[in-house]
């Protein structure tokens, strides 16, 4: 259940992001160029999906488990430090390069396009050298975690 | 030729809230695409299934379309393919550094109003605000 549960909401997530127009590129592109044509489209998706997102959370805040797993996993971090502020600009930068992220990256895949099927690749390169580069300080911290608690402890974690 | 579409904006976010809403209700977890690809990625990683099933969702969502007409995602994207390899890394590397992305932190972030979240939305929005302008309007914007 928790599998075909997971299935379901891709399939929502992406056709979410397909409907909004966020899998076009020069349509997010259009949001980021606030010295161009600009087109607020993007602010409206946010709005939409952090309001029902957060209704979502506030009823999970309620309950004891979700339906089909032994507990929530919600992320404890507050802290501001270097990888997180670092990783957000190099992040930034491409995405404003490109007008992808890694969500409609993936929805795009379908169409194998050369470009998308391009940036893909790249990106899970790109965050398989993160995986081996971060192995210290933090990747040893999550293993020793995961030590503790294989099976359900988020492996890192905001989202 | 790319025009404002509120309405359609507010209801694609609304799905993509429902989506992440359900996979927390559901699951309990947090619906961010990069901790879900990039948990696939690193060897130690006990919980494949529903991550596997997730990507697949997102990937199925336009097949699933196209069986009703619409055409598959092909973007035009104006970038040489040098540079798309390079948005590639950044992306991948940078979202797995600073733990999230637009879904995780965008979306689940402010949903929890989580500070760390709106603070890295912040930065890569800033980030990628001002590459843009340096792309298409030459450097000082």
């Amino acid at each position: 259940m928790r599998v075909l549960a997971s299935f379901v909401c891709g399939l929502i997530f992406g056709a979410g992001l397909l409907i909004s127009g966020m899998t076009d590129p020069q349509k997010v592109l259009g949001f980021l160029d606030l010295f161009g044509a600009w087109d607020a489209t993007l602010a409206f998706v946010m709005a939409g999906a952090v309001a029902v997102a957060a209704t979502g959370f506030a009823i999970a805040r309620q309950r004891t488990a979700p339906a089909f797993s032994a507990r929530f996993l919600w992320p404890d971090r507050n802290d501001i430090d270097a990888p997180l502020v670092g990783g957000a600009v190099l992040f930034g930068i491409g995405w404003g390069l490109a007008g992808i992220c890694p969500g409609p990256a993936l929805v795009n895949l379908a169409g194998l396009s050369l470009p998308i099927v391009v940036f893909v690749v790249a990106m899970l390169a790109g965050m398989i050298g993160q995986n081996l580069f971060g192995k210290n300080p933090w990747r040893r911290r999550t293993l020793a975690a995961s030590a503790v608690d294989t099976a359900s402890l988020p492996s890192r974690a905001d989202g | 030729m790319h025009d404002f579409t509120p309405l359609s904006g507010l209801a694609g976010g609304a799905l993509i809230g429902l989506a992440a809403a359900l996979l927390m209700l559901l699951t309990g977890r947090i619906a961010g695409v990069t901790g879900i690809v990039g948990g696939l990625l690193q060897p130690d990683t006990a919980d494949r299934a529903w991550r596997i099933a997730f990507i697949a969702g997102l990937i199925a969502a336009p097949l699933i379309a196209a069986l009703f007409g619409a055409p598959l995602p092909r973007p035009a994207m104006n970038a040489s393919l040098v540079v798309i390899a390079i948005a590639g890394l950044l992306v991948g590397f940078g979202t797995r550094m600073g733990n999230g992305c637009t879904s995780g932190h965008g979306v689940c972030g402010f949903a929890r109003l989580s500070s760390r979240s709106i603070v890295a939305t912040f930065i890569f929005m800033t980030a990628a605000i001002i590459t843009v302008a340096i792309v298409r309007h030459g450097i000082g914007g």
